[in-house]
């Protein structure tokens, strides 16, 4: 079937669903949100713990009920959507234009669908790291698996993965497992980190480990993995500062059950196919303030761009992608001259990663590793544009740092076609 | 005493000490961004609070499982009691973000309620 509309989104999580809203208060009707799993609401409905929503809706959250408002907003305002639906190919076909772009989909009760659209949204959101991208040596028996997956398979199966739970990683997602593995009756042993600080929030520390009394083990990785069929135990061992393993510092550690919290990557096969220009940094697209990427009319938006920690910046995020899909429909954004950003010293990238300097906007970043007591400068060449002060920033958490109207004028007037987002430390 | 307060995800360091001001003992706090913090480290010197999530077979849902919450913090020490009445609820579909599921829960002066929608199954 063919059906021509002025929008796609590509995932209907929290980033696709605030963004349908937003391009909808935006003025856009023709509007279709292209889900595959059987409900809406994406990786939320298994976040059953709370936290969410803090910033966006002024009040404490769980995941599904972050997910339900949005939800709720999508529903009233008719924002069609199909689920169960699996996004195949999206490509530009300009002999359709300004129809231009094809979402290609597979749904199992209407076949292949071919949607012609003026532009798309992706937000196809994120999946873990797993162990084959890492370099654990030892067997491969059964009892090891994501953080994510165990926490679907608790939280939406009702599946216990196991009983005595060793945890690699300190993402936030294996804090939240830690608590829940706990809470349902499973002995978690430890969190094992490598890095020497946590790559999780300060309060999952917390209210995930502290308060259940959770060794967390900085410096330290697993080095062995034992059991033929079903996993016995691990051995951890200390490492250097350069990752390499201490010898003599090896300890087992039984265990039934293994969960990696080793990192997520932006979903983007999609992405790519289409032939967006992508940062290796994020593993995202590269996107302007408006958060479309290399291609006109299309736009990215969530974990599909870069990994958030907190929910309400996705939904920010994404609010700016809906609208700007919809202004583009209409023709009404002019993509004038484009600034690209670059990032400096300690910032390990940048979002957006270029600018169209029209409207003011936000910048936001991340550090690469702890810095405390500095500033932000944005410099156009030697000249400082902006600073913002920080008292620490960590890489678990990520920065804003607005430009206002004078500062696009002061950067306009220097007619630098590169910004650069450094630290400076005091 | 030295907390992380976890009420949102900024996570201050607190520190919070009992001093005797105007002849009244009270719990001074410090560290806090927003005024949230004292009214946690304060608690938590006190009397802990966490709030409750977990989730539960439903019955007749189109879905398996219905995620709940305390609809507001338990003391602390209250959630194995809390979690083991939470295992033994009982939920059926249609549930809609809110409905109790389980009230007064363990004693706790509150309720367990749902966090999602659930639909009855079709057909
Ligand atoms: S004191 Fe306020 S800002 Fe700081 S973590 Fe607590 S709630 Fe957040």
């Amino acid at each position: 079937m063919i059906r021509t509309l002025n929008t796609v989104i590509v995932g209907g999580g929290p980033a696709g669903l605030s963004a349908a809203v937003a391009a909808f208060d935006a003025g856009e009707r023709s509007l279709l949100i292209v889900e595959r799993d059987v409900h809406l609401g994406g990786i939320l409905q298994q976040c059953i713990h709370n936290g969410f929503g803090l910033q966006w809706f002024k009040e404490e959250l769980t995941g599904p009920e972050y997910a339900q408002r949005f939800i709720d907003q999508a529903e009233e305002r008719q924002i069609e959507s199909v689920t169960g639906t699996m996004v195949l190919e999206i490509r530009q076909d300009p002999q359709n234009a300004p129809y231009d772009k094809t979402v290609f989909c597979l749904s199992p009760s209407e076949g292949v669908l071919e949607l012609r659209c003026r532009s798309v949204i992706l937000s196809m959101g994120c999946r873990e790291r797993v162990r084959g991208n890492l370099k654990t040596p030892g067997t491969r028996p059964v009892g090891i698996y994501s953080a994510g997956l165990a926490q679907r398979l608790v939280n939406l199966e009702g599946v216990m993965p196991g009983k005595k739970v060793v945890i690699l990683g300190s993402g936030d997602i294996g804090l939240i497992m830690a608590r829940r593995m706990t809470w349902e009756g499973a002995e978690v042993k430890m969190v094992c980190e490598i890095m020497p600080y946590s790559a999780g929030l300060a309060r999952n520390i917390q209210q995930c480990l502290i308060d259940l009394n959770i060794p967390l083990h900085l410096s330290t990785t697993i080095v062995n993995i034992h059991g033929r069929d079903r996993l016995e135990g691990v051995t951890i061992a200390r490492v250097d500062e350069k990752r390499n393993p201490i010898p003599g510092t090896e300890q087992y550690v039984e265990c039934d059950t293994l969960l990696l919290s080793v990192g997520l990557l932006p979903e983007n096969e999609l992405s790519r196919a289409l032939g967006v220009e992508m940062d290796p940094v994020t593993g995202g697209p590269r996107v302007d303030e408006n958060r479309q990427t290399s291609i006109p009319g299309v736009y990215a938006c969530g974990n599909v761009l870069h990994v958030h920690d907190i929910v309400d910046f996705v939904s920010k995020e994404s609010t700016i992608a809906g609208k700007s899909a919809a202004a583009y429909n209409l023709q009404s954004q002019s993509g004038a001259e484009q600034v690209t950003l670059k990032a400096a010293g300690a910032v390990r990238y940048t979002v957006p990663q270029m600018a169209s300097l029209e409207e003011p906007f936000s910048i936001f970043c991340r550090v690469a590793y702890p810095v405390s007591s500095g500033k932000f400068l944005v410099k156009a060449g030697d000249q400082v544009i902006l600073e913002k002060k920080f008292i620490k920033a960590v890489p678990s958490e990520m920065e804003e740092i607005p430009v206002r109207k004078a500062e696009l004028e002061k950067i306009l007037s220097t007619g630098a076609g590169e910004l650069t987002l450094e630290t400076c430390l005091d | 005493m030295e907390y992380t307060c976890i009420l949102c995800p900024r996570g201050c360091h607190l520190t919070a000490e009992k001093v005797m001001e105007e002849g009244k003992k009270t719990i001074k706090v410090s560290g806090n961004f927003c005024p949230r913090g004292i009214r946690y480290a304060t608690e938590e010197m006190t009397m802990p609070m966490r709030t409750v999530t977990t989730s539960l077979y439903v019955e007749g849902g189109d879905m398996k499982m219905v995620s709940m919450k305390t609809a507001a913090p338990v003391p602390k020490e209250r959630i194995p009691q809390v979690l083991e009445a939470a295992a033994k609820a009982q939920a059926k579909a249609p549930l809609k973000v809110g409905d109790a599921i389980l009230k007064n829960v363990a004693e706790t002066g509150t309720d367990l309620i749902a966090t999602r929608n659930v639909a009855a199954a079709r057909g």
